[in-house]
């Protein structure tokens, strides 16, 4: 019995403190902030609070797991999340939008898990071999991103396709392609996107334009913007208070538990509040790529800070199109959005940064 | 190159592209708060503007438009509740669910649900719609008791304009009704102040002082959510009420003047004569105001402007008629003032007079026989035309027209709240402008028995009588008791030519001779007046007499009249169209309001 005891101590003494407390933080707010969002008395709250106890179970798991377990788990993961995408895209051949995958009482979005499955994928590929990742190596990441990519962008979901396809995008750059290559692709971008113009359903392009110009249709989808930029702005340097919000609680603010929770959030806590939110969101990644850089082994490295950029791009994404300055797109906001998948992915994620953390360092 | 330099080699490559992502993601993250910061700090109070705009919604609140009281304290304008049917689509459910039983309890026809269907299609489904407005109170009752059988719907109870005695004063009260778009076009500037209201006054007095009568909005903050659902009032500036308005009208004599006219086509004015002030203001045939407050139906409005006789017409005001003999007394004072005249001045009368020679035009005294050798208070109280004829010549058109505007008539008398016709003073330059004909001779002989092109209204000869009554004083009618009545012009009129021509008027009634002694018997108190008959065609005298002339060829009877004679309280001014003779088919209407209102008046 002592012995299983001081087991737990230790394991508990190697608990990443300094992520987990403030994970513990943010997704607390999280809470608080849905319950403002939500209008039906704390059922959205209580929801989440069970996904968020789940991820964080999950997260202490993977914490105690090791690195080499999880190098080797990696592209079975990999594939398995592609092969749910696949079977979610077959079973709706129709078309249309679908991005829930039912199994039983259980239903997530394939799409969510991706942003921390990609990282894995990458990370074990570019380290499958003791040499050092080539050309043609890149261009699998390049295809391995490029796969859940599509498949996401014919759910439709436009905002997580060209999400997943920069966090591949950083992986390469990680893997440290040369800088050279990386200008011709910047150069190469725009014909790209002339190209994929073409594969973006009307209502995404109207988005987009909506979003170059949002006054322009106050009450179509231009309206999702300025009702949010209302709410942030008015929301000043304090906020209106908890549960004080007039445009949240009078339900001017669309979508409000899910993209545009990071509006109720600054209407009614204000600048300081947003400060102090993205300050905790600064701690995570900084730490996390603190931890990837004292990484012993080039897997962990590549997914540590891969993960991280992941996390840093859903926070970026959806903060930037809250306040306007990308277009409006379906990415929630991390550990403060209401959504199980996103939030167990994040937490997931977190829990290997942990693993990766614990691990010795040792001269490879 | 050893596989472990290459390792260590590519380890610090990752490690220097990690040193990268640590200086540009709090870059990033730097950037979104500087944008937070333009949002939140800089831009704080614009986004506060429009946070409120979106928060608050102003409603306008109606004020109560204001009363309409006779002199003597009748309401002749005021509320009642109207009861309104309305349905909150979104408890009520389908149409089809209660409609048929609905329609068991309340008259609902096709232009209702037609109506409804349309607000339907613009309102969200929490708002109350008016399915029917103004309930009968049968299906009030009826609803009721079933209310229960039907959610979402409810009888809701509404001010609304009414007029208690709306038959009797519909002329001059006038109406209110919906405001149409040419109501807001000529409102202009005013139209902000009825924002909350969908009246306005449109005819009479409810038009004329629909600034006094209407108050001033008042608004309600309410907060409301996204879907414009009212959650709480914020602030509140209550609604000032519309001035009352208080009438100088005698709602008795008013009452009994429409009631004498009743079945009629004719008009009675009643003026105080010290004053101006009108105590009644009468026309028949009438119609019901509160047709037209809910919004009258276009047919029945076309019913109402096309009847034959014409009840939207109010004819004290905007009636012309040729006066006939009634106009004598002006003629005799003005005669009199010329000195073209003097008061024992004899003429002989043949029953006739004839221009022209022997195979002249004759015109004819309505006496066949002729009255023999008169002067003028003979003249005056057995109305001889022949007299007048001569008079007529003697003043010669110019004068007489001028005498004519001095007292009032051929121009407006501007009286508030009426919309009124001016009559017609004919000219020698009128005729040849209007008719291309030169003035002739017998132009002034007609126009001397009050007929030919003159023209009168009954307000405008209520004017001049209560003119002779006040001594020669024409004061501007009014209806208003708050508003001081303008200050009369000077008399010009030498006080004895006055008093000739007031006896001669007093004779009329009182003399053994006189065309209106029948209504003289039984007096308690002197009276004056003066008879006409008015042709409306020129008919022999034998067809005159036959009573089986169509009505509309029979001649129009005035009478005009003041009492008492010293002092007099009352002038007044009887018309009744195709009424026969002045003597027989209007004085006994005088006599009859005489009698009502100084009984009345001089008990107090």
């Amino acid at each position: 019995m002592r012995a299983v005891a001081a087991s737990w101590v230790r394991a508990c003494m190697a608990l990443d403190w300094l992520l987990l407390l403030p994970l513990l933080g943010v997704s607390a707010l999280g809470l608080l902030v849905l319950y403002s969002a939500g209008d039906d008395g704390g059922s959205l709250v209580r929801h989440q609070g069970q996904r968020m106890a789940f991820g964080f179970a999950a997260l202490l798991v993977l914490a105690l797991a090791s690195p080499e377990w999880l190098r080797r788990a990696a592209p079975w993961c990999y594939l398995g999340g592609v092969g749910l995408l696949l079977f979610l895209g077959w079973s709706d051949a129709g078309g249309g939008t679908r991005r829930w995958l039912s199994l039983g009482a259980l239903s997530f979005q394939p799409s969510e898990c991706m942003k921390l499955l990609v990282p894995m994928g990458a990370a074990w590929l570019l380290t499958c071999g003791t040499r050092p990742p080539t050309l043609m190596r890149m261009l699998g990441v390049l295809l391995l991103t490029a796969l859940p990519a599509y498949l996401v962008l014919r759910q439709p979901d436009l905002g997580t396709a060209v999400l997943l396809l920069g966090v591949g995008l950083c992986m390469i750059f990680l893997a440290g392609v040369s800088w050279s290559l990386l200008l011709a692709a910047a150069a190469a971008a725009p014909l790209l996107l002339l190209a994929g113009w073409e594969y973006i359903r009307a209502y995404q392009k109207q988005r987009i334009f909506h979003f170059l110009n949002p006054e322009q249709d106050p009450s179509g989808s231009g309206y999702h913007l300025i009702q949010s930029k209302i709410a942030i702005g008015s929301g000043g340097v304090h906020g209106k208070g908890w549960l004080q919000g007039t445009q949240a609680q009078l339900e001017f603010v669309p979508e409000r538990s899910t993209d545009f929770i990071f509006a109720v959030f600054c209407e009614e806590f204000g600048f300081i509040g947003a400060v102090l939110l993205l300050a905790a969101y600064l701690f995570l990644m900084v730490r996390g790529l603190g931890i990837a850089l004292r990484c012993p082994g080039h897997f962990g490295r590549l997914l540590a800070a891969g993960f991280v950029l992941s996390f840093f791009a859903s926070v970026f994404v959806n903060i930037a199109m809250n306040i306007g300055v990308l277009p409006v797109v379906g990415v929630p906001l991390p550990l403060i959005s209401l959504g199980g998948t996103s939030t167990v992915t994040m937490l997931a994620g977190f829990g290997m940064l942990m693993a990766l953390s614990r691990e010795p360092a040792r001269v490879p | 190159m050893t596989d472990a330099q290459a390792a260590t080699r590519a380890a610090t490559r990752i490690q220097r592209r990690i040193y990268v992502c640590l200086l540009l993601v709090p870059l990033a993250i730097g950037a979104l708060l500087l944008r937070l910061f333009h949002l939140q700090v800089l831009e704080h109070e614009r986004y506060t503007t429009l946070s409120e705009a979106n928060r608050l919604r102003v409603v306008p609140v109606p004020p109560p438009r204001g009363r309409i009281f006779s002199q003597d304290g009748v309401l002749l304008a005021g509320h009642r509740l109207g009861y309104d049917l309305q349905v909150v689509a979104s408890e009520a459910g389908p149409t089809q669910v209660w409609l048929p039983r609905l329609k068991e309890l309340v008259t609902l026809n096709e232009v209702h649900l037609e109506r409804y269907r349309k607000l339907r299609g613009r309102r969200q489904v929490f708002e109350p719609l008016v399915l029917k407005a103004d309930l009968k109170e049968r299906e009030v009752y009826r609803f009721v008791v079933h209310q229960h059988f039907f959610p979402g719907i409810s009888v809701v109870g509404r001010s609304q304009r009414y007029y208690p005695r709306g038959l009797e004063t519909a002329h001059v009260i006038g109406y209110v009704s919906r405001l149409s778009a040419a109501d807001l076009e000529l409102l202009g500037e005013e139209r902000s102040r009825y924002v909350a209201t969908d009246i306005i006054g449109k005819t009479g007095l409810e038009r004329a002082y629909e600034h006094l009568l209407h108050g001033r909005e008042g608004y309600l903050e309410e907060e409301v959510n996204a879907d414009g659902r009212s959650l709480r009032v914020v602030r509140e500036s209550p609604a000032r009420p519309g001035r009352d308005l208080h009438l100088s009208l005698d709602a008795a004599l008013q009452f009994e003047a429409q009631m004498l006219l009743d079945g009629k086509r004719g008009a009675v004015v009643a003026i105080e004569p010290t004053t101006g002030r009108i105590l009644a203001l009468a026309s028949q045939p009438s119609f019901d105001p509160n047709l037209f407050t809910v919004g009258i139906s276009a047919r029945l409005y076309r019913e109402l402007l096309d009847a034959p006789d014409r009840p939207l017409y109010n004819r004290a005001l905007q009636g012309q008629y040729p006066p006939g003999s009634s106009i004598k007394p002006f003629y005799a004072l003005a005669a009199l003032h010329e000195e073209v005249r003097g008061l024992e001045q004899p003429t002989w009368c043949p029953g006739h007079y004839r221009i022209g020679g022997r195979r002249g035009r004759v015109f004819h005294d309505w006496k066949r026989g002729g009255h023999g050798n008169m002067s003028m208070l003979p003249a005056i109280t057995q109305s001889c035309d022949v007299y007048f004829y001569h008079l007529a010549l003697d003043l010669g058109i110019r004068s007489m027209s001028d005498s004519l505007r001095r007292f009032g008539f051929g121009e407006r008398t501007r009286l508030r709240g009426g919309a009124e016709q001016p009559g017609l003073v004919p000219t020698p330059e009128w005729k040849l402008r209007v008719r291309r004909e030169p003035w002739r001779k017998g132009d002034t002989l007609n126009m001397g028995i009050g007929q030919g092109f003159l023209l009168v209204t009954p307000l405008q000869l209520a004017a001049a009588t209560a003119a002779l009554a006040d001594r020669g004083v024409w004061r501007r009618p009014s209806l208003v008791l708050t508003e001081e009545p303008e200050e009369p012009e000077a008399v010009t009129y030498d006080p004895r030519h006055l008093h000739w021509v007031r006896e001669g008027m007093r004779r009329v009634v009182h003399g053994a001779r006189g065309t209106a002694r029948a209504v003289g018997r039984g007096l308690t108190y002197e009276m004056a007046g003066k008879t006409g008959t008015a042709q409306v065609v020129k008919l022999t005298e034998e067809r005159r007499r036959d009573k089986d002339v169509l009505e509309e060829l029979q001649d129009h009877a005035w009478f005009i009249a003041y009492a008492p004679f010293e002092k007099p309280r009352i002038a007044l001014v009887v018309l009744v169209e195709n009424g026969g003779s002045g003597s027989k088919g209007a004085a006994p209407l005088a006599r009859r309001l005489l009698d009502q209102y100084l009984a009345v008046s001089g008990e107090s």
